[in-house]
């Protein structure tokens, strides 16, 4: 597979008053196209950091992010990036916030936004607002209008974490449903191991600040996947020994 | 019903209010402070003669005007200080010290410039209303959500779909409640305007009964219709919170 993302050698500090907090040293690794990978780390190691970098809204000190081997100096409309708080426009109704990003050249604007908000499973409430939604549903819309621009790539900042565990479940299995029939490439920033274990081809630990590369893990198992297996429950722990926690298993 | 009952207590107090300056008139045999009854009295006679809605409706006039042609200006200047920090940091100095200037300073330019016609009330309303829906546009402005801002950076929509589908309604709220405010305000002004000279409006009836042989029953009607209509301004520009566009705001 060809690659998709290189991230070359990045660097990151933040100036703090007089202190400079040094967040990513030197990071690199590739995204290949359709792959899914996952990132997990300790907290405040500087993961969200590296996705806003990666996708285009925060510029690197040092080093670069290449996309589809072209130096990427900005966000853009091919990569979409979802975060745990959402950015559904609230103003706006389910359908009119799929329309957003659609250019108005774009033939049968209408037709592809119902087809989008089905897709999610929001069939119905094209013309309700935000606040009418459950949380569920919020991500489901955003999902619908993420995917609704046909990006090449997804970025997902933990973004089932503000869901209650079994709503987070379920919107785990509906992004695997729509990835068969869309393959993205994903890169997916989580706190959850169970959950990087079940969605991703590949999970990347970082180390705690200034994050690096700690350790890279294939996930060999085939879609559907149990969690609940010895083989994802021992990889579990691998991560978990990654990330200094060790459990008895 | 369910209404009525939420309701229910501050009727009481009303009611009680009017009780007790009943009584306390009766008590004092007062000649000149009129009962409530008297206000009504007076309230009906200028009902008929019809004094009451040409009164009513020049003050109406003149708040429309004003108010309007603040609305008309603070909106596109408040949401340009807000969007390009040049202008607001040009601009807003000289605003904060123009702001808490009481309309009634400016009575006496007024009268210099407009002469003592409509333009000045017309002006000192404009003067009191645009400062504040200004500051609340701007302000509206510089608290849009980041993830609002990076979501629609992040679709690539040109600078027009970006003002019309996001900084516009982001604001909306915020402008609507400086729309309350400077409403609010304006009608304060147009009275306090029509206390100094012209010929019609409800501040002129007030001063004018006062002067013209110690009407007090019409002073007093004056004030409460100027209260009523106060109130029903506010409750217009709340329908305006009720709309679904801006409701995600204030729903809490």
């Amino acid at each position: 597979m060809p690659t998709k993302i290189h991230v070359q050698n990045i660097r990151k500090s933040f100036q703090n008053d007089k202190v400079r907090l040094q967040v990513i040293e030197g990071l690199d690794f590739e995204v290949n196209d359709g792959e899914f990978v996952a990132i997990v780390g300790p907290s405040g190691c500087g993961k969200t950091t590296l996705m806003n970098i990666i996708a285009g809204f925060l510029p690197p000190d040092s080093g670069a992010v290449n996309v589809n081997g072209v130096v990427r100096n900005g966000p853009n409309r091919k990569g979409i990036m979802i975060t745990q708080q959402g950015s559904v426009f609230p103003w706006l109704t389910v359908k009119q916030n799929l329309l957003f990003g659609l250019p108005d050249d774009v033939p049968n604007r209408e037709a592809l936004a119902d087809e989008y908000a089905a897709l999610v499973g929001l069939k119905g409430f094209e013309n309700n607002y935000p606040h009418e939604l459950s949380g569920g549903m919020l991500k489901r819309a955003e999902i619908a209008r993420a995917l609704v621009v046909k990006p090449e790539i997804l970025y997902m900042d933990e973004p089932f974490s503000a869901l209650d565990a079994l709503m987070s479940l379920r919107m785990q299995n509906e992004l695997l449903r729509i990835l068969a029939i869309e393959r993205h490439t994903v890169m997916l920033i989580t706190h959850d191991v169970e959950e990087a274990i079940h969605l991703a081809d590949r999970v990347l630990v970082l180390s705690p600040r200034p994050a690096r590369i700690q350790a890279s893990f294939e996930v060999p198992f085939a879609h559907p996947r149990r969690v609940s297996s010895p083989e994802a429950q021992a990889l579990r722990v691998a991560i978990l020994k990654e990330l200094g926690v060790t459990e008895s298993v | 019903m369910k209404g009525l009952k939420a309701s229910l207590p501050s009727i009481i107090v009303i009611a009680v209010v009017v009780g007790i300056w009943w009584a306390v008139v009766v008590a004092t045999r007062s000649a000149i402070f009129p009962t409530p009854w008297a206000v009504v009295a007076g309230t009906l006679e200028l009902a008929r003669d019809g004094t009451l809605w040409e009164h009513i409706g020049a003050s109406l006039m003149r708040v429309g005007a004003g108010f309007g042609l603040a609305v008309a200006l603070a909106i596109p200047l408040g949401l340009w200080m807000g969007w390009v920090h040049g202008a607001f940091v040009t601009l807003n100095p000289l605003f904060q010290i123009l702001r808490p200037i009481s309309p009634i300073a400016w009575i006496p330019i007024a009268i210099l410039w407009f002469g003592v016609g409509n333009a000045s009330p017309i002006f000192l309303i404009f003067i009191a209303s645009v400062f504040p829906m200004i500051v609340q546009t701007t302000v509206g402005v510089h608290t849009i959500e980041k993830r609002f801002l990076r979501a629609a950076e992040n679709f690539g929509v040109s600078r027009t779909k970006l003002f019309l589908k996001v900084v516009f309604p982001a604001t909306l709220p915020q402008i609507i409640v400086g729309m309350r405010i400077g409403l609010g305000v304006a009608w304060l002004v147009v009275v306090a305007a029509e206390m100094i000279a012209l010929r019609s409006g409800l501040g002129y009836l007030i001063i004018d009964s006062r002067n013209a042989g110690n009407r007090y029953d019409l002073v007093i009607a004056g004030m409460i219709i100027i209260g009523l209509i106060g109130l029903m301004l506010d409750g217009f520009m709340r329908l305006l919170e009720s709309m679904k566009v801006v409701r995600w705001r204030y729903a809490h």
